[in-house]
């Protein structure tokens, strides 16, 4: 598995949730993974249940089999001031700067300098090593910005290549994106079985590849059980209402035979989703990524939820060889 | 960077149920009040904002209003039924849309860039605004600055409200990485273009280029020296030309976002904050709800989005699921008897005993074509009561792991939605219309209640979800829209969502 996995997807569609069971599923079996976010949601901190993540790595999580997943909220304005201090020892200069509106302006304004920021802290994290030479990070997880500006936000060379010709912006944005296109690096893309969602999925995937980044797998999240076939219904709404209804009553529901049409009804809805669903994942298939699937978790995504997915995913393959 | 620490979230859970439903939201007395003016849908990413924005505009230009419907990004067929797919940046009637007292629909998608531009073109004379349009600073901030395209949105609705052709705006937010970024991003560009910082940049070039250097201070040189190592010198240089380019018209900036956020706190203006009935989403609308309180912008309440519902309420899930029951052992004594003589019945799958985890199901089989040719074979695996209990996380079946569902597999081989077990059945089954047995009956039935079991479990988790929000904000009134199957993407659908819009479901 590439060492940095980028997770990126429609608003809504669960990313934040997702990175996170692959963040505990990387980490199994003794592995140590940094799971970061980048835009400022406090997302993974919510997700976890626990105090609102600083501007440091810090450990939130035990994987099965003792392994470790750490967090960081990375933020912009730090990293620039960090990044002054190591290559300009500015010091009380740099909180002058700040003052003045300067690192606002440079790291929010200015465009393309933030992305570069924040995909160079993710690549550091990747490249850092313990003295013994072993990675300090087996994976780096990123929870990435949605669909919409994924390709934007990692192809930081292109967008800063005109505006930062030289200097040490250009440098970083240099050697980030020689992480980013490796092998090193993959992007996944989290969809749900919806037209916008997959639609948009087709979309990033494409712009992905035409940038040369390294796409990585659609997600489909939140699957739901399909209890009933079309076939089923079509053979419920034929003729059968009075054999339904005596079957209600035989089965001690009472009122049985005013219940048929709703239940109908339910059925009719219910395959009517899973004909769409069936739609989308003809979709899906055309963009020919391996898939990962995950299912619906009842309540939204609590801690016990992000075990269960974490579960998942490895049952379909992650952390295997 | 605004750093949002979630509310409180100690909805007293036990009393789900127990509370007021809190005032109901009615949308056509809003619609209908020639009093409002602009109506902006704000929630998180997903939950049918933009969606609900256009199904406003077709409802209140049917009641007689002449509306204008802004949208930020819609999908593409949504765009397609409105006719705005051209992205010309001008509002375009809606064909057949139409109402009494000339009620009209116009509607646009948003362009950022141009309209950027066109401010730039308004404000400047030609030769200047060239200057800054081609400027490689500007064209970086104009295309992908995250908030620009805030700022832009609230920058048209200005533009719309000055034209007072209009007598109802309806306004689609962006999809912001932090929800109410839209309110931030007037005063944050703002306070950047007329801020201390650009003053301090332009100061060189006001003052006669490299002559004036030796006046400026030394901040001044020592964050430009800074900014020069750090970005290049030439960047500096294009921001600095942009930044004189632009001098006139800073002002314009910082007065417009004033005057477009004081428009959004007038009496004219409806807020609707719009949810799905999920945990994250509707912490994400008490937080909206909270920030738009702290701002003085009027709150007309929440809209709830596919609200599921069901005819048979009074039906429990775990009756429903008992009954299933009764129904799967009677067909086995009835199989055990005989009496059927059939032997397509795949009791070992059927029956309640098998483990079997919601992810085992839908990934598992590719639907095959003699789906279709069989009857009624509801799956009992995919019901079992495991399957959906809330966050039972102790489905590790790998054993239970159906065809490749284990295995990474390449979407290509994912075939269609495929769970249905029909294996067992297809090959003694009769043709769709043939006779059915008293046993496929029985099966069917059992189907229809276990979907009916999931059903009310998604009502309960529903209500749950909705009254933990209602428990932290009794004061806020709420509309429930039904879920619809599927995506909307023509006119008929967004009148159904508009119906459903005004006329909430009854959740007695």
């Amino acid at each position: 598995m590439s060492r940095l996995q980028v997770v990126s997807g429609k608003g809504g569609t669960g990313k934040t949730t997702v990175a996170a069971a692959l963040a505990l599923a990387l980490a199994t079996e003794g592995k140590r993974t940094l799971l970061v976010e980048v835009e400022g949601r406090q997302g993974i901190a919510q997700l976890f249940e626990t105090e609102a993540l600083p501007y440091e790595e810090r450990k939130i999580a035990v994987a099965p089999g003792g392994g470790e997943v750490y967090a960081l909220a990375i933020d912009a304005e730090r990293a620039l001031l960090d990044y002054l201090q190591m290559f300009y020892k500015l010091g009380g200069a740099g909180r002058a700067l700040k003052k003045l509106g300067a690192i606002d302006f440079a790291t929010t304004i200015a465009p393309g300098v933030r992305d570069v920021l924040l995909t160079g802290k993710a690549c550091e994290a990747v490249r850092r090593r313990e003295r013994d030479g072993r990675p300090v990070y087996d994976h780096v997880v990123m929870d990435a910005p949605p669909t919409g500006r994924i390709t934007r936000f990692l192809n930081v060379n292109d967008e800063v290549a005109g505006l930062a010709r030289i200097g040490p912006i250009h440098n970083q944005a240099q050697a980030v994106m020689g992480v980013l296109k490796s092998p090193e690096t993959a992007v996944h893309l989290v969809t749900l079985l919806e037209e916008m969602p997959v639609q948009e999925t087709a979309d990033g995937v494409a712009e992905l590849r035409a940038a040369g980044l390294p796409v990585g797998r659609v997600v489909v999240n939140m699957v739901r059980p399909q209890v009933l076939d079309e076939a089923a219904v079509r053979a419920a709404s034929g003729d059968h209402r009075e054999a339904i209804a005596r079957a209600l009553v035989s089965a001690g529901v009472p009122g049985g035979g005013a219940l048929v049409e709703p239940l109908l009804d339910e059925a009719a809805e219910h395959a009517r989703r899973v004909e769409l669903e069936r739609a989308q994942r003809a979709v899906l298939d055309g963009v020919g990524l391996p898939v990962y699937e995950l299912p619906y978790l009842g309540e939204g995504a609590d801690i016990a939820g992000l075990y269960r997915l974490a579960r998942e995913l490895r049952r379909q393959g992650v952390g295997a060889a | 960077m605004t750093e949002r620490i979630p509310g409180p979230e100690k909805a007293p859970d036990g009393a789900a149920g127990g509370l007021d439903a809190g005032p109901a939201l009615e949308i056509d007395p809003i619609l209908d009040d020639r009093g409002t003016r602009i109506i902006v849908c704000c929630g998180s990413g997903g939950v049918g904002k933009t969606t609900t924005a256009a199904a406003l505009g077709v409802r209140a230009a049917e009641r007689g209003r002449r509306v204008v419907v802004l949208t930020i990004d819609p999908a593409r067929r949504l765009a397609q039924s409105m006719g705005i797919d051209a992205l010309d940046n001008t509002p375009r009637r809606v064909d057949g849309v139409k109402g009494p007292d000339g009620g009209e629909l116009h509607a646009m998608m948003l362009d950022m860039k141009r309209t950027f531009d066109e401010i730039v073109e308004a404000h400047a004379e030609p030769a200047r605004a060239r200057a800054i349009l081609e400027n490689p600073f500007y064209q970086s901030l104009s295309a992908g600055f995250a908030g620009t395209q805030e700022y832009m949105a609230m920058e048209k609705l200005g533009q719309l409200r000055a034209r007072d052709e209009w007598d109802l705006i309806v306004v689609d937010t962006p999809p912001s990485r932090s929800a109410l970024d839209f309110l931030d991003a007037p005063k944050r560009l703002g306070s950047f273009l007329d801020g201390k910082f650009i003053k301090l940049l332009m100061a060189p070039a006001k003052v006669g280029g490299r002559a004036g250097m030796k006046f400026l201070n030394v901040g001044m040189s020592m964050m430009t020296g800074t900014l020069g190592k750090l970005l290049g010198g030439q960047f500096l240089g294009d921001v600095q030309t942009f930044v004189a380019a632009m001098d006139t018209m800073f002002g314009g900036f910082r007065t417009r976002a004033d005057a477009t956020y004081r428009l959004l706190q007038a009496p004219g203006t409806a807020f609707l904050v719009v949810a799905a009935p999920e945990r994250d989403a509707l912490r994400e609308a008490a937080y909206f709800v909270e920030r738009l309180a702290a701002e003085g912008m009027p709150l007309a309440g929440l809209v709830l989005n596919r609200v599921h519902g069901s005819g048979a309420e009074g039906l429990s899930a775990e009756r429903a699921r008992a009954a299933a029951e009764n129904l799967d052992e009677g067909r086995m004594v009835d199989q055990g008897a005989g009496k059927t003589g059939r032997s397509d019945v795949p009791a070992a799958s059927s029956g309640p005993s098998r483990p079997a985890t919601a992810a085992d199901s839908p990934s598992a089989r590719p639907a095959s074509a003699d789906t279709a040719a069989s009857p009624a074979a509801p799956t009992a695996e995919a019901t079992d009561e495991r399957t959906t209990s809330d966050s039972d996380s102790e489905n590790d079946h790998t054993s239970s792991a159906t065809g490749a569902s284990g295995v990474p597999r390449t979407s290509g081989t994912s075939g269609a939605s495929g769970a249905l077990d029909t294996s067992g059945t297809s090959g003694a089954s009769p043709a769709p219309g043939a006779d059915v047995t008293e046993a496929d009956v029985a099966r069917l039935t059992a189907g229809l209640l276990r979907l009916h079991a999931e059903r009310m479990r998604v009502l309960a988790r529903e209500q749950r979800t909705r009254d933990r929000f209602t428990a932290l904000h009794p004061e806020v009134p709420v509309t429930e829209v039904a879920a619809l199957p599927g995506d909307v993407h023509d006119l008929a659908g967004l009148r159904a969502v508009g119906e459903r819009l005004s006329s909430p479901r009854d959740r007695s």
